[in-house]
């Protein structure tokens, strides 16, 4: 059940250039998985829409959550500023999720670019339970890297730097050809070009991959028809190839978008 | 308890609070949030006789106040609206209120004429979308087109017809006047203000379709002036609608002219908002010993 709720900020901290993790108290915890994501209000009424963030951790007795963002205009900018203590306005939980059952006994492999990294967290912990490996590659600007240790404790990583200073120089792609990597399923996050990327290079070699998509957004519940996705079929919901990625996604199939 | 039902071209609504079209889906999003029994009405996403693309995305962008949208009337069409929309609205006690939108004249005929023996209300017709290349607002910026339009319709429509109105023209009473004197049974307004924004880092603007429509409650003070304007141009009833956030924004509205009033951009921001408007309202009336909304329709003069 979606519903607009308030929590309090435990703990929020710059990890990275501009990148900031917000642990959450909220009871919107108890019904979040991976790849699901939130609406965060500011409390600036200047700035109105809930700012769609992904889910990068939930707490093991499900009271909180971990958003890590990017600052990316005025909004964010705001949240940055946020101190423990702080009482926040939340709409949840958004979004479908990763399918995270279809790696069961399989190798998984996690993919994650820039600021798509934060939700592949909490989907690696969740797959270090059931999937028989998980591997996961994630691609930075540069060494300046954010959520590398934590994702070390659920998988095998590996790294690609545009720059090279780290891992492989070059994109996510790269660095899975480099390291000769044979997944089964590709679940991913990230820029359009490295998703795009991602479906051009699974999709001749019948990997089925997962891909995470990111639109503007007004309401985030499926009403407004803003953030859509051209499909290849004709899709449930608005008959006309265009499906709505806050609530049909954000996860999709790779096969059925056009991207 | 103040008597909150008001009457509409003959629809009873048990009180004054219905949805903006194209904010709400069919309310079947936010019928997860909303008991929408309690709403006066639900009035649906624009809908043609065939289904439409919409336009390309970035469809939205957020402004100071408000937001910009140019979604570009996206629908699956009138065939699966009422295999769909109109089967799931047919269990609830609200009054149903069927935008319609087309790109010839012939296209709205043909929605109208679908709608017409169908379990709908009223029907409200789009000719204000500033997003849409053909039909729309093409039909709501000059008097006589805007004359034509509700004439034609109404000379086919089975049910109530609402004309909505556009904000985009030099004076909007003139084409109120047109639509009460094609024949129209109610009009609404504000439909979006035309804008713009740019990002001027990538020097390219931010929707797909370089303009949108601004809605929000930056744009409250321009739709309450045109209810008013309308209000004191014509008969015929007034729904009311631009940046409703609150019960105080809807009475606004309701003493300016409105006899109903809708939720439209700040559902986003706060989905309980068409509840708590009736909620609202109610408990204005009531503070203030009111005890039929009437009393405050029009009454600022």
């Amino acid at each position: 059940m979606k519903k607009k709720a308030y929590g309090f900020v435990i703990r929020s901290e710059e990890i990275s250039a501009d990148i900031y993790s917000m642990w959450i108290e909220t009871d919107l915890a108890k019904d979040a998985n991976p790849g699901q994501f939130v609406g965060l209000f500011t409390s600036d009424k200047s700035a109105l829409l809930p700012r769609p963030i992904s889910i990068c951790e939930v707490n093991r007795d499900k009271t909180a959550i971990r958003l890590v963002y990017r600052i990316a205009g005025e909004g964010t900018r705001q949240f940055s500023h946020y101190q423990a203590g702080r009482r926040v306005a939340l709409l949840g939980v958004l979004g479908n999720g990763f399918p995270y059952e279809k790696a069961t006994g399989k190798h998984a492999l996690l993919m994650g670019g820039g600021i798509g990294i934060p939700p592949i967290l909490e989907l690696a912990k969740k797959l270090s339970d059931c999937a028989e490996k998980v591997s996961c590659v994630i691609g930075y600007r540069n060494s300046d890297t954010f959520l590398l240790e934590e994702l070390e404790q659920y998988a095998d990583v590996y790294v690609a730097t545009e720059d090279g200073s780290l891992g492989t120089k070059g994109n996510v792609i790269d660095a899975l050809e480099n390291n000769k990597l044979n997944p089964d399923i590709i679940y991913a996050c990230g820029p359009m070009p490295m998703l795009r990327g991602i479906k051009n290079w699974a999709e001749p070699r019948g990997i089925e991959a997962y891909i995470s998509l990111e639109e503007r957004m007004a309401c985030g519940v499926g009403a407004c028809l803003g953030c859509v996705c051209t499909t290849k079929e004709v899709d449930h919901h608005s008959h006309v190839n265009n499906t709505r990625i806050c609530t049909d996604g954000p996860v999709f199939d790779s096969r059925e978008v056009m991207i | 308890m103040a008597k909150t039902s008001v009457n509409i071209a003959g629809v009873e609504f048990k009180n004054p609070v219905v949805t903006a079209s194209g904010t709400f889906g069919s309310g079947m999003e936010y019928g997860e949030f909303v008991d929408l029994n309690r709403l006066g009405g639900v009035v649906t996403k624009g809908v043609a006789n065939v289904p439409w693309p919409g336009n390309p995305t970035p469809r939205i962008a957020e402004v100071y106040g408000g937001m910009l949208n140019a979604i570009g009337l996206q629908n699956p069409g009138v065939d699966v609206f009422i295999e769909r929309d109109l089967e799931f609205l047919k269990d609830y006690d609200t009054n149903v209120i069927v935008n319609v939108c087309g790109k010839s004249v012939s296209d709205y005929l043909e929605v109208v004429e679908r709608l017409n023996d169908k379990n709908v209300d009223m029907m409200e017709i789009n000719i204000s979308c500033p997003n849409v290349k053909e039909g729309a607002i093409a039909f709501g910026q000059k008097a006589e087109s805007v004359f034509d339009i509700t004439k034609r319709i109404k000379d086919i429509a089975k049910k109530p017809v609402i004309m909505k109105l556009s904000p985009n023209v030099t004076d909007i009473t003139e084409m109120a006047r047109a639509a009460e004197a094609g024949g129209a049974d109610a009009i609404s307004l504000i439909n979006t203000i035309t804008g713009m924004k740019i990002d001027i880092n990538r020097r390219k603007f931010v929707l797909a379709n370089k303009t949108g429509g601004m809605s929000g409650p930056a744009i409250k003070p321009v739709a309450v002036r045109m209810v008013y304007q309308c209000a004191n141009a014509v008969k015929i009833p007034i729904i009311g609608m631009g940046g409703i956030a609150n019960a105080e924004d809807a009475i606004e509205f309701m003493m300016a002219g409105a006899t109903a009033v809708a939720a439209g951009a700040m559902n986003f921001v706060n989905p309980y908002l068409t509840e708590e408007l009736v909620d609202g309202i109610e408990a204005f009336l009531d503070k203030n010993k009111i005890e039929d909304i009437h009393e405050i329709i029009g009454c600022v003069k």
